[in-house]
């Protein structure tokens, strides 16, 4: 069951890495990463069960936060060109 | 001043769930941890009633296994879509009117409707929202109506 | 009532794995990326937490048969699906909003059927 599982999320993954290198533009790559990186968890916890190590789950918890964080700072990179500006600053120097 | 005890007890509790190691020394690495990033965030200036928004948790809990229903049916129909061979799809730009009054509630209606598929907020100005439908045609105006009304009501919490 | 549980379990996984694969398809076939967004948000919504809610039966079936350590692993998938859940509306508006100042056109159909 959590093998049949596991493939499945497998599946979809390599789906997701197939729109990731067809683009076309940067945002479609960035989104199909950050799918990618909510089926990574969804894989680190299923895995846990498979191998019956539920410990798995505290990986799964922090590659979920770090997904997350890693999608906004990617897209303020583009924006921006510098992970240190923000809008405010931005418009003083304007 | 509430706010603050109550963000440090919620962290604390956070920590007491994931660490499960209960012995003094540990415990007390716990609380020091809690305490500097309450300093932190108090330095920050974001205890207030947007970061620690305790007034709405209540409603929050009547308000969620509604948003999870509307969630369920949003996922059928967009499942239904892709899996149609044609993919009737008419994607546009609609600009939905929010009764909110503070941020915290735009917050919470503009990430309900981004929450839901099928629909997504790509921009807040003042009470106008800017969604992107992907079925723009027969979009829902009553149900959005009726997630606006839920919104405000969970705002006013 | 270890089967009642695993049945529901399985069938909680294989609509999550349903609803995931449906939407990897949705983002493959979708014509641009804000179209795209709204089959990843499938994926995020739907696929992931019917897959959490069954690896949560598997745990409370544990804890029925006097497991407590099981207790902590709910916690953790629960948390799990919190944090996706608040999450993937956020990285899901920044994108579009990125999209919109990168200065890429929202695809229409009757573009699409004049070209």
């Amino acid at each position: 069951m959590f093998l049949t599982a596991t493939i499945g999320i497998l599946v979809s993954m390599t789906l997701a890495l197939v729109r990731a290198l067809l683009g076309p533009t940067v945002y479609d790559r960035v989104l199909a990463v950050n799918t990618f990186g909510t089926k990574t968890v969804l894989l680190i916890a299923v895995l846990g069960f498979l191998t019956d190590r539920p410990e798995f789950l505290d990986l799964a918890l922090v590659y979920a936060l770090i997904n997350f964080i890693g999608t906004i700072a990617v897209l303020k990179f583009f924006e921006f060109g510098d992970l240190g500006l923000t809008r405010r600053i931005l418009r003083d120097i304007d | 001043m509430l706010r603050v005890f109550g963000l440090g007890a919620v962290l604390f509790g956070f920590w007491l769930l994931l660490s499960g190691h209960y012995t003094p020394l540990l415990l007390s690495f716990g609380v020091a941890s809690c305490v500097l990033v309450v300093y932190l965030s108090a330095r920050m200036d974001v205890v207030d009633h947007e970061g620690v928004p305790f007034h709405v948790s209540a409603r929050m809990w009547v308000y969620f296994p509604w948003l999870m229903q509307e969630i369920v049916v949003a996922n059928l129909a967009v499942a239904k879509i892709i899996l149609s061979p044609k993919m009737d799809i008419s994607p546009g730009m609609v600009v939905f009117h929010g009764s909110q009054q503070t941020d915290l509630g735009r917050v919470i209606y503009a990430n309900s409707i981004t929450l839901t598929p099928g629909t997504i907020t790509t921009g807040v100005e003042g009470q106008e929202f800017q969604i992107h439908a992907l079925t723009a045609a027969d979009l829902d105006s009553k149900e959005q109506d009726e997630m606006d009304r839920w919104c405000t009501w969970v705002e006013q919490g | 009532m270890d089967l009642a549980f695993a049945v529901v379990s399985w069938a909680c996984i294989m609509g999550g794995l349903f609803f995931m694969i449906v939407g990897s398809v949705g983002v493959l076939r979708m014509p641009d990326v804000f179209t795209r967004l709204h089959a990843a948000g499938m994926t995020d919504t739907l696929g992931a937490g019917l897959i959490i809610l069954g690896l949560c039966f598997q745990t409370v079936s544990g804890i029925v048969d006097g497991e407590t350590s099981y207790w902590f692993v709910l916690i953790r998938l629960v948390l799990v699906d919190a944090f996706l859940t608040f999450t993937s509306p956020i990285s899901t508006h920044a994108l579009a909003r990125a999209a919109i100042a990168g200065g890429v056109e929202p695809w229409t159909k009757e573009e699409a059927e004049g070209a």
